[in-house]
């Protein structure tokens, strides 16, 4: 039951965009169409997921251990950018489809916070692995959610009449707060 | 303090060796000339060149798929810095615009007042848009908010887009953005490669012109005083403009529906207009020029249509060089037009125009005598194009055909271009009643003959000259006996002094086609003559050529090629202008050499010619275009000024001038623009009423697809 409030909270209640605002660049830059939010949604998750386990790890049995919990967000880095460039030659060779689909948005997402926080995260919260892994879908499941929300909303922002003024990043980052204020609506859901 | 030191050093040491292990294991065989124009892109990853971020548009550029100018962050610099490390000529980069097929705009009719959402997609959810038409252009700007490069600005007296050539960058966002599907984004090589389809619809002269120029266009510019667009209409089909504003017979004005009450366009007077204007600023409107493919094309005779081949394949991008035997270019418009109706240095502008675009031209040289085909072929050149004329003028098998003052008339015409002596005499005869025996007829009576007579087998309705020839022809004095067939040749010490002719009479074949020639008996007459010269009729020269590459040929001694793909007997070898079809017009020989360079682009780049969907080839049915009620009447003022026929004589001086800007103007707005349908009726002044009959609108040329823009 417990997995299942972790689920749930940090998809919707402590939703990763919305609710903690990390990772709001590709929110505003690549949620200009539904196919495109499809993909870097998709990178998102893929990447979130590997990273944590991997910064997890390095975190409970290597910085742990030896007393060097400080040096985590220096090395979080390291480890994340050098996954993604691992990923991508990898995928480059192995799958030139998934390449294709995800290529780009891998390196975008190098150095995404919302990554990063999720990793982050993890270890202040000192989750087991299982709890880990949870947090980890749930939390980039919930990334993905907002975004293509965000996406279909900005669709149709874009055929409808908006002052001048308020064209573009203005309306969209109003849509975003107002989202924002809907999620944060959860909160007494769970916590 | 050590600890956590080599830790990280330790991390980023292991990272590095994976991550360096990893690139050699799964390395993958790339061109290296992909990661040099990535780096030499800006690395924004915005997605504008409509690739999947920077490294797909490098791949992209290095597969040519995309030009070297996509990115558009990037702009001009990139693209030079790229196009200079791959070795391309950027200058010319094919520019891709977008342009929209509709010009209907306001003046469509409404189906209801509309008040919604000021957004084309919006406005289409409600019964598929307001105005009547179902293609046209709803005209709320949706293209003009979609394009982030201010390349768009909705006109507001017609409604319609107006697309800036120099802004607009290609990246296809108000194609994605247009829910109607009417823009497109066309480059030059569209509209060299495209041909006229049934599913278009087309003005008749458009129809009717062999070169397919797009008339209606050329005049609507000219109409707004813009020469230089007008002029860009007419290369995109026709790269002698000068020479073809002066000698075609317009075909196109056969057709004008003016002549249903009026006296048709005077099409080529406007041409003939735009293209003197050119020539008088002594400064040429700029061509695009593709970049380089890398491919070299060989051009065989340095004609019309040898020049119009080599004009497009390499605005096409591939390099070209042109074989001429003579050691000038020109074919047939120098060596036989004379000098009263086109001037050499007339065609020598037009001549430059082609030659500029960085085209290689080798004189004095014969093929079949100094070089052949397969040399050509192992050479270096991938195709090879044919276009040699008909050189070769038929002489007729009479009695006494050895005397001397008996030429052919090409012969007689090719000497007042040449070193070779002119010929002159006291009385012409000459047989036939084509342009070049005109030509011939004329010339005679400038070089000081006394008497010129022509005579011609045939009714005076079968003369094939273009009509006005035959008519300045006989106000010079030229003295035409139709119905009038050769005998034989008389001489004196071998010596021409005369001919004997014999009245005929002419009886319809039943098949159609030429009508049989019966003899009057005793009608027989001789007519005094000492120079004799035959316009009969001309063919290739094709003997050496045949006995070197086996060439195959037509029982005309034509080349014998394919009629969709001009290709020759042999693979990579194609043939078109005279030398194909017999001596027939410089337009047709034009377009024969634009057609010739679609296939032999096609034949170089891809190995296979594809075939033109619904090509046209009949005159549409006059239906398919709307019909014409209450034509106001206006008559022709674009009169061309002649000199009169004092002045003429002794003097090859040009007979006709070029009409005056005003009278071009004037002439340009007679256009009745047929082909454009969508008029609302209720707003039209009466004289331009129209009844819209179905009239399918243009195909859309896309050559770029539509790729989903990332990011
Ligand atoms: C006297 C005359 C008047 C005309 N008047 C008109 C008119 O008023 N209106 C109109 O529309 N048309 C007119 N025409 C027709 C028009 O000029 C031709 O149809 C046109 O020039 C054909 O072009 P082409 O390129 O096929 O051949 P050409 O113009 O004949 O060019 C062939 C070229 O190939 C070269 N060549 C030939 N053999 C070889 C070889 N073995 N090796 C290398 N090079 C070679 C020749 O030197 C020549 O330069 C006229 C033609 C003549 C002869």
């Amino acid at each position: 039951m417990d997995l299942f409030y972790l689920a749930i909270s940090s998809t919707f209640v402590n939703n990763i965009l919305l609710a903690q605002y990390l990772g709001h660049c590709p929110f505003l830059g690549v949620s200009k169409r539904i196919g495109t939010a499809l993909g870097m949604a998709a990178a998102i998750i893929f990447v979130t997921i590997l990273s944590a386990i991997f910064t997890w790890s390095t975190f409970t049995y290597v910085l742990r251990p030896y007393g060097l919990e400080f040096l985590q967000t220096l090395t979080f880095i390291l480890i994340i950018a050098s996954l993604v460039q691992l990923v991508e030659i990898i995928l480059k060779k192995k799958s030139k489809a998934l390449y294709n689909a995800l290529g780009v948005y891998l390196a975008l997402i190098t150095t995404n916070c919302a990554v990063m926080g999720v990793a982050l995260l993890i270890t202040r919260k000192e989750l087991g692995f299982i709890e880990m892994l949870v947090f980890a879908i749930a939390s980039s499941v919930g990334y993905a959610l907002a975004l293509l929300l965000f996406a279909g909303h900005r669709e149709r922002l874009q055929i409808s009449a908006i002052p001048k003024s308020m064209q573009g990043t203005a309306i969209a980052l109003v849509t975003a707060g107002i989202m924002s204020l809907a999620f944060i609506g959860f909160r007494g859901m769970a916590a | 303090m050590t600890a956590p030191i080599l830790l990280l050093t330790g991390i980023a040491f292991i990272a590095a060796i994976i991550l360096g292990i990893a690139s050699r294991l799964f390395f993958v065989d790339e061109d290296p000339r992909i990661e040099a124009v990535a780096n030499l892109l800006p690395g924004a990853n915005c997605g504008g060149c409509g690739q999947a971020g920077c490294n797909s548009a490098a791949e992209a550029i290095v597969a040519r798929k995309v030009e070297v100018n996509v990115c558009v962050v990037g702009g001009t610099e990139t693209a030079e810095e790229i196009g200079e490390y791959l070795g391309y000529d950027v200058a010319g980069a094919e520019p891709m615009l977008a342009c929209s097929s509709c010009e209907g705009g306001y003046r469509a009719a409404r189906k209801y007042h509309y008040s919604g959402l000021q957004d084309c997609r919006a406005a289409l959810q409600l019964y598929h848009g307001f105005i009547r038409c179902e293609n046209g252009c709803l005209g709320l700007g949706s293209c003009e908010r979609a394009c982030r490069f201010s390349a768009i600005r909705m006109d507001p007296e017609s409604g319609l887009p107006i697309f800036d050539p120099e802004r607009c960058v290609g990246c296809g966002s108000c194609i994605e953005t247009c829910p109607k599907g009417i823009i497109s984004l066309v480059g030059e090589k569209t509209k060299i490669l495209h041909w006229n389809q049934y599913t278009q619809c087309l003005s008749p002269c458009r129809q009717r012109c062999p070169a397919q120029i797009d008339i209606p266009k050329y005049l609507a510019h000219a109409r707004r005083g813009e020469y230089g667009a007008a002029l860009s209409a007419i290369k995109d089909k026709n790269p002698l403009p000068v020479s073809t504003g002066r000698v075609c017979p317009e075909l196109c004005a056969t057709q004008c529906r003016r002549t249903i009450n009026d006296d048709p366009l005077a099409i080529n007077s406007i041409k003939r207009f735009v293209s003197d204007w050119e020539r008088s600023s002594g400064k040429r409107i700029p061509v695009p020029v593709a970049a380089d493919t890398g491919h070299k094309i060989a051009v065989v005779g340095g004609g019309p249509s040898g020049l119009s081949a080599a004009y497009y394949l390499r605005r096409l991008g591939h390099q070209v060089e042109i074989f001429e035997m003579m050691p000038k270019l020109g074919g047939m418009p120098r060596y036989g037009i004379p000098e009263y109706r086109l001037s050499e240095e007339q065609l020598q502008w037009d001549i430059d125009g082609v030659l500029e675009l960085g085209i290689t031209a080798h004189t004095n040289v014969t093929l079949g005598k100094d070089f052949t085909i397969q040399f050509l072929l192992k050479n270096g050149f991938d195709a090879v194009y044919l276009a040699i004329g008909a050189w070769h003028g038929r002489l007729l098998p009479l009695e006494g055909k050895e005397l001397t003052g008996i030429y052919s008339g090409i012969d007689y015409l090719r000497r007042f271009h040449t070193d070779e002596e002119t010929i002159t005499g006291q009385n012409f005869v000459i047989i036939g009643a084509g342009n070049v025996a005109m030509d011939c007829a004329r010339s005679a009576l400038r070089t000081g003959a006394s008497s010129v007579h022509l005579i011609f087998r045939f009714s005076r309705d079968l003369m094939e000259a273009n009509a006005h020839e035959i008519a300045d022809a006989e106000k010079e004095g030229v003295v035409m006996s139709c119905l009038v067939s050769p005998v034989r040749f008389i001489g004196e010490g071998g010596r021409l002094t005369g001919i004997e002719v014999q009245k005929v009479t002419l009886q319809e074949r039943a098949g159609g086609g030429l009508p049989d020639v019966i003899p009057v008996e005793g009608s027989n007459e001789v007519l005094p003559c000492d120079v004799l010269i035959q316009a009969v009729g001309q063919a290739a020269d094709l003997n050496d050529i045949i006995e070197a590459d086996g060439l195959a040929k037509t029982r005309y001694n034509t080349i014998d090629a394919d009629e969709e793909t001009l290709q020759t007997s042999l693979p990579g070898v194609f043939a078109g202008g005279d030398c194909y079809s017999g001596p027939r017009l410089l337009v047709e020989a034009i377009a024969a050499g634009r057609y010739a360079a679609r296939s032999i682009h096609y034949y170089v780049t891809t190995g296979e010619i594809p075939a033109i969907e619904y090509r046209q080839r009949e005159m549409m049915a006059p239906a398919m275009i709307d019909s014409l009620v209450n034509v106001v009447p206006q008559p022709t003022n674009a009169i061309k000024p002649i000199i009169p026929l004092e002045e003429r004589m002794a003097t090859f001086r040009e007979v006709e001038g070029t009409i005056s800007e005003r009278q071009c103007q004037l002439e340009a707005t007679r256009c009745l623009n047929c082909g454009i349908y969508c008029y609302d009726q209720d707003d039209l002044p009466l004289d331009q009423l129209r009844i819209a009959k179905s009239c399918p609108n243009e195909p859309h040329i896309v050559e770029k697809e539509k790729n989903a823009l990332a990011a």
